[in-house]
C-alpha cells in the first residue's frame, strides 16, 4: 500500500427534505422566531444599476409546479463586483449579492427583487455575460442543483460567454436565458427551471 | 506565492446519485441529462459572507429559543457539537450552520406537517450559529424523534437534524442530515440508502460523546463537516480577475 494521501472526503449531500422551510425560511413555515431571517434582501437600497424582479416556477418530469423547493441566488453588483473578499473591489452599503427565496405552496410560483448584475471576469482574460448564479433544493433532490440564469437582452454578451459556449448542444442553451417583460415600468424577467424531459434545464457541476 | 485557486473536484460517486427509484420523490426531480462540468470562476470560488450582526444569541439553543419564559422544549437534552473542516482538514471558520429538525414525537412544526403526534409549544425546531476561529459550532437541542413518510407504506425516517452550511464559496454549499449512532433505523431508510458508499454513510452518523455531555444536565452528539478544499498552487493562478 502507497502512503495515504491524507485528504478527508466532503460529507455527503442529503435532501432538503420537504420541511426545509422550518431552518432556512420559518415564517413560510408558519412561526416566528428569528429577530432577523436571512436572504430575503439580496442587493440593499443602496445598490446602483436597473431594479429587476426575477420570477418562475421549478417543473418536474411529469410537467408539475414543483412546491416545496428552496432556491439561492448568488450575484456580482451592476459593476460587476461580488460582495466577498476574493474578489477586488468594493460594492454599495448593504449589498450582499446572495438571496434565499421559496415557492408558493399553492402555485409553486418563486420571485425575487434584485439588481441586474454585471459582466464579470471569466477564466484565462475571458468575460462572463451577466448572470445569476441559482442553488436549487428540495424534496427527492439529493445533491443541490446548480445552473445559472442569464438576460435574454444581453444576447450579445450571452454569445461570447465562455459557460454558455462550452455547452455542445446548441438547442439545450436557451434553457439558460430568462425572458424579460415590462409592464408597469417594471422589468421582471422569468426564468422557468425544467428539472426533467423535454427542454430540461441545463445543469452544472461546479 | 501561493494563492488558493480551485476547488476540487466533488466526488459524485460518494454523493448520491440524482436519480434513485428508492427513494419515489428523486423519479420526477432528477435531470435526465448528465449535469455539464463547469471549471471554476469568480462566480463558484465567491459566496456570500455573514457576520454576528445576521443573527442573535441563542439562536443556537433550540431548547429555549422558541420557549415561553420559564419553560423548555420537552425531550432528551443533547448538545449537536463539531467542526467545520475543508478536505485538506483546514478549518472554516466564521461559517454560517443551520439547522432543522422535528421534535422529540418526530412532528415538524410546519403547516405541512399532518403527523399525528403533538407539536411541542415550546419548540420551534430551528438554529443557526457561525462556526467561531477554529472552525467549531454548537447547538443545544432535544433529540428529535423517529417519524413516518409517504414514501414505502411503513417507512420511517431515523432520527436526524438536518443541517445546511455554507463554507466561503457557493462552490461549497451543501446541505445534509446528521444522524445518531446506534439507531437502527439507519440501516432501514431509502434516503439515507440514496448514499451508496457504506463509508460515506458513516460519515453522517453522530457518534455518542460523553467527553462533552454535561453531567446531570445535556448529553452530547459530535458531528463534525466536511467541506470542499481547494487546491493551493506555486504556479500561476489560472483564475483571473479575482
Amino acid at each position: 500500500m502507497p502512503q495515504s494521501l491524507d485528504y478527508l472526503k466532503e460529507t455527503p449531500s442529503q435532501t432538503a427534505g420537504p420541511y426545509v422551510h422550518i431552518g432556512l425560511a420559518p415564517g413560510a413555515a408558519g412561526f416566528d422566531i428569528y429577530g432577523q431571517e436571512l436572504g430575503w434582501d439580496i442587493a440593499g437600497p443602496n445598490a446602483q444599476g436597473e431594479r429587476i424582479r426575477v420570477e418562475g416556477l421549478v417543473i418536474d418530469g411529469t410537467g408539475s409546479p414543483v412546491k416545496d423547493v428552496l432556491l439561492e441566488a448568488w450575484q456580482a453588483n451592476a459593476a460587476g463586483i461580488y460582495a466577498h473578499p476574493e474578489h477586488a473591489g468594493a460594492v454599495e452599503d448593504g449589498f450582499r449579492g446572495w438571496g434565499r427565496v421559496i415557492t408558493d405552496f399553492a402555485t409553486g410560483e418563486w420571485g425575487f427583487d434584485s439588481v441586474k448584475p454585471g459582466s464579470v471576469p471569466g477564466r484565462n482574460g475571458t468575460v462572463q455575460a451577466p448572470h445569476i448564479n441559482l442553488w436549487i433544493v428540495a424534496r427527492g433532490i439529493n445533491v443541490g442543483l446548480n445552473t445559472r440564469l442569464y438576460f435574454e437582452d444581453e444576447a450579445e454578451a450571452n454569445a461570447a460567454d465562455p459557460v454558455i459556449n462550452m455547452i455542445e448542444w446548441e438547442n439545450r442553451r436557451q434553457t439558460l436565458i430568462a425572458r424579460r417583460n415590462e409592464t408597469d415600468g417594471k422589468v421582471v424577467y422569468r426564468f422557468d427551471i425544467r428539472l426533467q424531459g423535454e427542454n430540461e434545464t441545463v445543469f452544472f457541476d461546479i | 506565492m501561493l494563492k488558493p485557486g480551485e476547488f476540487y473536484q466533488r466526488d459524485r460517486e460518494w454523493h448520491p446519485p440524482a436519480y434513485d427509484p428508492k427513494y419515489k420523490t428523486s423519479v420526477a426531480r432528477s435531470p435526465r441529462q448528465a449535469l455539464i462540468s463547469l471549471e471554476n470562476t469568480v462566480s463558484e470560488i465567491t459566496g456570500p459572507v455573514f457576520g454576528h450582526g445576521d443573527i442573535d444569541t441563542g439562536d443556537n439553543d433550540l431548547i429555549y429559543n422558541y420557549a415561553k419564559p420559564g419553560e423548555s422544549a420537552i425531550g432528551e437534552r443533547i448538545i449537536l457539537h463539531g467542526r467545520v473542516l475543508d478536505e485538506n482538514r483546514r478549518p472554516l471558520p466564521h461559517t454560517l450552520v443551520e439547522i432543522w429538525q422535528a421534535n422529540a414525537g418526530g412532528r415538524y412544526r410546519h403547516k405541512k406537517d399532518t403527523y399525528l403526534a403533538p407539536i411541542d409549544p415550546n419548540f420551534g425546531g430551528c438554529g443557526r450559529t457561525l462556526t467561531d476561529e477554529n472552525g467549531y459550532y454548537y447547538f443545544r437541542t432535544v433529540k428529535p424523534g423517529a417519524y413516518p413518510w409517504r414514501n414505502w407504506v411503513n417507512n420511517w425516517r431515523p432520527a436526524h437534524i438536518h443541517m445546511s452550511i455554507f463554507g466561503t464559496a457557493f462552490a461549497q454549499r451543501l446541505i445534509t442530515q446528521c444522524y445518531f449512532e446506534g439507531d437502527p433505523l439507519i440501516a432501514k431508510c431509502p434516503i439515507v440508502n440514496t448514499i451508496p458508499d457504506p463509508a460515506a454513510i458513516d460519515t453522517l452518523i453522530a457518534p455518542l460523546d460523553l467527553n462533552a455531555t454535561i453531567p446531570l444536565d445535556t448529553i452530547a452528539y459530535k458531528f463534525d463537516v466536511v467541506l470542499r478544499g481547494r487546491r493551493s498552487t506555486l504556479f500561476e493562478n489560472r483564475l483571473e480577475g479575482n
